[in-house]
């Protein structure tokens, strides 16, 4: 029977044809185009989260079992689609500046959007490895977009190798799987070993293989090699764009998957798990302190930050889970805003990236200086800024499931990670000025700072709101 | 009884103060007076409804009063729940009464960045008076931890030289401490399933975990309090700290650690505590000697003072940890008599310090002439920071001897040697400072204390006169709540006591 209920994939759908269209307009109109094509294709985005509002977020599985919609599909691309459309409005006038104002940019934000909707409501491994390949191959070619200088080039060509090669290991991973268990459909794979005894060697294997490659996209040790040369390299606004959006998409997959089909064997994945988030709290923590470009900082940072949310995977609990979409939602709005502040770093026409160029920023720019202080207080998970209740989630959920050891080293290397955060402060409180940056910042990127403070701010003031939704769309993962 | 929400509105005014001081507009001057201004009348304010809770309070009742709960962190369970009792009540009047003190003594000695200082100030004011009202263990942690926010940046930016190197380390410090006590909240939270501290003192915690989250507890408070051998930051903090940061920091955060032991750890984890209270006497009474002796030689008057802080710490943690009645409101009154006197301290070596921007001892030297008002205030305030009777530091050192005697007279003794200590170098300070050769002739040619300085100094000064005289205006308000937290203290001890030995019988009769 064919299953040709189209409704849940409207907005995916309406995306996707956005994007070609402006193509079209972009082929015929040229790279003047770009600005107008950035604003539409965000229009686009915000029109496809009302699709997504009004299609209703039941649980509903489409397209013969391929694609599912459900509360947390919905949370997780409402999130999507919200960074997304943040990264693009941060985009535009730094695409003008750096003189990389190619139509292409929007258009492949877009069909990257695509792939990471597509990435969350994946309920077969075939219509994962398809979201995954098509978000993976517009980002390739987003990190080199700055063709024109050598980093950039080097960033696409490094993220483009590894990312081959995890994606071999992903498909390998998944022929294992396939082979030990007869089928792609997440159902029939969950039932199949829920009705097993003990797992079978070559799914341990096979699964091994596929967390390893899916540890690379979202960059946790020891799979995070690419992760700082990508940052440093790629153009700022695709750097803001790998920080804020992807790793959402692909915490959301990977939580569909361990939850979903694979929860039978959770004693299996379970120590892989804690392994990458410990070894990414340590390494996000230390190997920061070294750090004098801020994207490297960043890049970093974001290791760290992934190694807390998986912490909430390693939990295996609803309230785990909900934590690490509570995890990811702060981060995303904390790491906008702070991309925001990096973009404004410019003298005389050039961007500028090291943490000594912040220097006296609190005297030209008292503002921008306040902005970023707050979110590094936010980052390194102090009270009361969004930050802190983030890690909160994610520690009580570890806490829960007696996870004491890796709960406690976490705090830890929180407090480690906070020097380097109170770094940036200090340089731009402390340090004796240097020359103002260029002004005035745009009004898209002062929007976007002023929204992300409003809510690191504003956080603790109503958490109830978020931490329910989030605990509310994790939940359904454990629904059946 | 009011129904109106008076404790949020005293913690939640400073925050309306710190939004309108951002509103301010206008050149440079006017931001400076405006600022300055609306910060000082803000804390009067604050101050003023502190005033009315206190009068408003019943010192006759254990219970937490004023008390206000509503939803917060729901889909947690989390609640946003206040209220004060004995034990918070005087805390929460100390910090506004020091915070107005704290932004006078600024007035002239801030010149950069003054909506800043005052910004900075007032968030202060808010999360200190928010630690100490706060029932549920989340919400205290959140104040509890946001204070670091401003004092960070009140050490950074407006410190001394040094200053970078002491504001990471405090910083890191208490921030290394506090995580440990998040895991601890956590693990009690899950155990128990309630954060509400109310719900948490009255409901017993399983032993084998009593011991770990009173580690944990403690590895918090110990630093903040600070104990030694984590007390290094203070001494640091304390010398490049401005004045106000210092008096503030000396005044308020210190008593945070004690208060955190007497909320926390005496009531939730008895058994821990009086397991751990041998060394918690043995850490104190170090503290007390080898503190009191590196004071001795310092040649910095600010560092001197931070030493003897931490000196009279010891002396607040062997108190509340001989968890007698007369140890623990000795321990209360020390601290709060230790923020008087302190803090008064600091703004005494601030005086001279703005003229002669200098805090080496040697530096001065015989200016009771030249300024025989500021050698009488600080005499009465060395005098109240060396015990003397009729002073505050008397009552507070006097009631912890006399609960350590009860419980050892070892600890009694060793404690008192501390006493004798923080005489030879406070009376070895205002010597060399107040008299002493006269051989600095710009030390000599400083002007008295004027209005502003004596008027910031006077009220302190008959506090801690007052307090001497009449300590029952404090032990009074304080004593039901302490009372109450003994008696819980000893059933849940006796309770356990039974319970071991019961199974201590099981066991001997299964092997029979």
């Amino acid at each position: 029977m064919i299953d040709f209920n189209l409704i849940p994939v409207l907005p995916e759908i309406f995306l996707s044809l956005i994007g070609m269209g402006l193509l079209i307009v972009g082929v015929t109109q040229g790279n003047v185009s770009t600005r107008v094509l950035c604003w539409a294709s965000a229009a686009g985005l915000a029109v496809s989260g009302l699709i997504l509002l009004s299609v209703g977020w039941d649980t509903r599985s489409v397209l013969n079992g391929m694609f599912i919609m459900d509360k947390f599909a919905g949370f997780m691309k409402l999130l999507i689609i919200i960074g997304l459309i943040a990264s693009l409005a941060l985009s535009v006038r730094y695409l003008l500046q750096e003189g990389i104002e190619r139509f292409e940019f929007p258009i492949l934000v877009l069909l990257a959007g695509v792939g990471m909707m597509m990435m969350v409501s994946a309920n077969n491994l075939l219509a994962l490895y398809m979201g995954l390949e098509l978000q993976s191959l517009a980002l390739y070619v987003l990190a080199a977009f700055h063709r024109n200088s050598m980093r950039s080039s080097e960033a696409g060509i490094k993220y483009f190798l590894l990312g081959a090669l995890s994606s071999g290991m992903l498909l390998f991973g998944m022929s294992l799987i396939y082979g030990f268990t007869g089928s792609v459909d997440f159902e029939v794979i969950g039932k199949t070993l829920g009705g097993l005894d003990r797992i079978p060697f070559g799914v341990t294997f096979g699964l091994v293989f596929m967390l390893a490659g899916l540890a690379f996209k979202v960059s946790a040790v020891p799979f995070h090699m690419w992760t700082p040369d990508v940052y440093q390299g790629a153009p700022t606004a695709v750097t803001a764009l790998f920080a804020i959006v992807p790793k959402v998409a692909a915490m959301g997959l990977l939580m569909r998957l361990l939850f979903e089909p694979f929860m039978a064997a959770q004693d299996q994945w379970v120590q892989i798990i804690y392994f990458l988030s410990l070894m990414s709290m340590f390494l996000g923590a230390f190997a920061g302190i070294a750090q004098d470009n801020i994207k490297r900082l960043l890049a970093y940072s974001s290791i760290g930050n992934m190694g807390y949310a998986l912490i909430g995977v390693v939990a295996g609990t609803a309230v785990g889970a909900g934590s690490v979409v509570l995890y990811l939602f702060i981060y995303m709005i904390m790491t906008a805003g702070v991309f925001a502040v990096v973009m404004c770093m410019r003298r005389q026409g050039l961007a500028v990236y090291k943490i000594s160029d912040l220097a006296g920023l609190s005297h030209h720019a008292p503002g921008l200086a306040y902005a970023m202080a707050i979110l590094m207080f936010s980052m390194s998970g102090i009270p009361p800024a969004a930050g802190f209740f983030g890690k909160l989630a994610v520690f009580n959920a570890a806490v829960a499931q007696e996870y004491y050891v890796l709960a406690t080293l976490g705090v830890l290397t929180s407090v480690v990670a906070a020097y380097y955060y109170l770094r940036v402060i200090k340089v731009m409180f402390f340090d004796e000025p240097v020359d103002a940056f260029d002004g005035p910042q745009p009004f898209a990127r002062r929007m976007v700072l002023f929204v992300s403070i409003l809510f690191v701010l504003g956080f603790a003031i109503k958490p109830s709101v978020f931490v329910a939704s989030s605990m509310n769309a994790a939940s359904v993962l454990f629904a059946g | 009884m009011v129904d109106f929400p008076l404790l949020s509105l005293m913690t939640f005014l400073p925050v309306a103060g710190v939004l309108i001081i951002l509103m301010i507009r206008g050149d440079e001057e006017t931001v400076k007076q405006n600022a300055r201004h609306m910060a000082l009348y803000t804390s009067l304010f604050t101050f003023a409804f502190s005033l009315f809770m206190y009068t408003r309070f019943d010192g006759t009742s254990a219970d937490f009063q004023f008390v206000e709960q509503s939803h917060w962190l729901k889909p947690l369970g989390i609640h946003y729940h206040v209220g004060v009792d004995g034990i918070s009540v005087f805390f929460v009047l100390l910090s506004t009464f020091l915070t107005p003190v704290c932004i006078l003594s600024a007035w002239e000695a801030i010149q950069t960045r003054v909506r800043e200082f005052m910004v900075a100030f007032l968030l202060l004011e808010s999360f200190m008076i928010g630690t100490f009202i706060a029932l549920d263990s989340v919400l205290f942690y959140v104040f509890f931890e946001g204070v670091l926010i401003p004092m960070f940046l009140i050490i950074g930016v407006w410190g001394g030289p040094r200053r970078v190197y002491s504001a990471y380390k405090f910083f890191l410090y208490t921030l290394l401490g506090s995580v440990l006590m998040l895991v601890g909240l956590l693990v009690l939270y899950n155990q128990t399933g309630t954060t509400d501290i109310p719900t948490l003192m009255a409901s017993p915690v399983a032993s084998h975990l009593q011991y770990w989250l009173w580690l944990a507890f403690f590895a918090s408070f110990a630093v903040k309090m600070p104990m030694w051998p984590v007390h290094t930051w203070l001494p640091d903090a304390h010398v490049e700290a401005p004045t106000a940061g210092s008096v503030i920091l000396a005044g308020v955060l210190l008593k945070m650690g004690g208060y955190g032991f007497l909320r926390f750890s005496l009531p939730m984890f008895p058994e821990a505590s009086a397991y751990f209270g041998d060394l918690v006497y043995v850490l104190s009474i170090i503290a007390i000697i080898y503190t009191s002796l590196i004071a001795l030689v310092q040649e910095d008057m600010k560092k001197l003072i931070a030493y003897s802080s931490v000196a009279h710490m010891g002396f607040v943690t062997i108190g509340i940890f001989t968890a007698t009645t007369q140890g623990v409101e000795g321990g209360i009154f020390q601290m709060l008599s230790h923020g008087l006197i302190s803090g008064a301290l600091f703004l005494c070596v601030g005086v001279v310090y703005d003229r002669l921007h200098t805090r080496e001892i040697k530096r001065y030297g015989g200016i009771v002439k030249n300024m025989p008002k500021y050698a009488t205030v600080f005499m009465i305030l060395m005098l109240g920071s060396v015990g003397l009777p009729g002073t505050s530091g008397f009552v507070g050192e006097f009631l912890v001897l006399l609960g350590a005697f009860q419980v050892s007279t070892l600890v009694a003794a060793l404690a008192a040697t501390g006493v004798v200590l923080g005489a030879a170098y406070m009376l070895i300070l205002y010597r060399r400072v107040v008299f002493g050769p006269r051989v600095n002739d710009d030390a000599l040619a400083m002007p008295d204390l004027n209005m502003r300085e004596l008027w910031l100094l006077v009220p302190l000064i008959v506090l801690v006169l007052w307090l001497g005289v009449f300590p029952a205006t404090v032990t009074d308000k304080i004593g039901p709540s302490v009372d109450q937290l003994i008696t819980d203290y000893n059933a849940k001890l006796e309770v356990a006591a039974r319970e071991a030995a019961q199974s201590a019988f099981d066991t001997a009769g299964e092997a029979q």
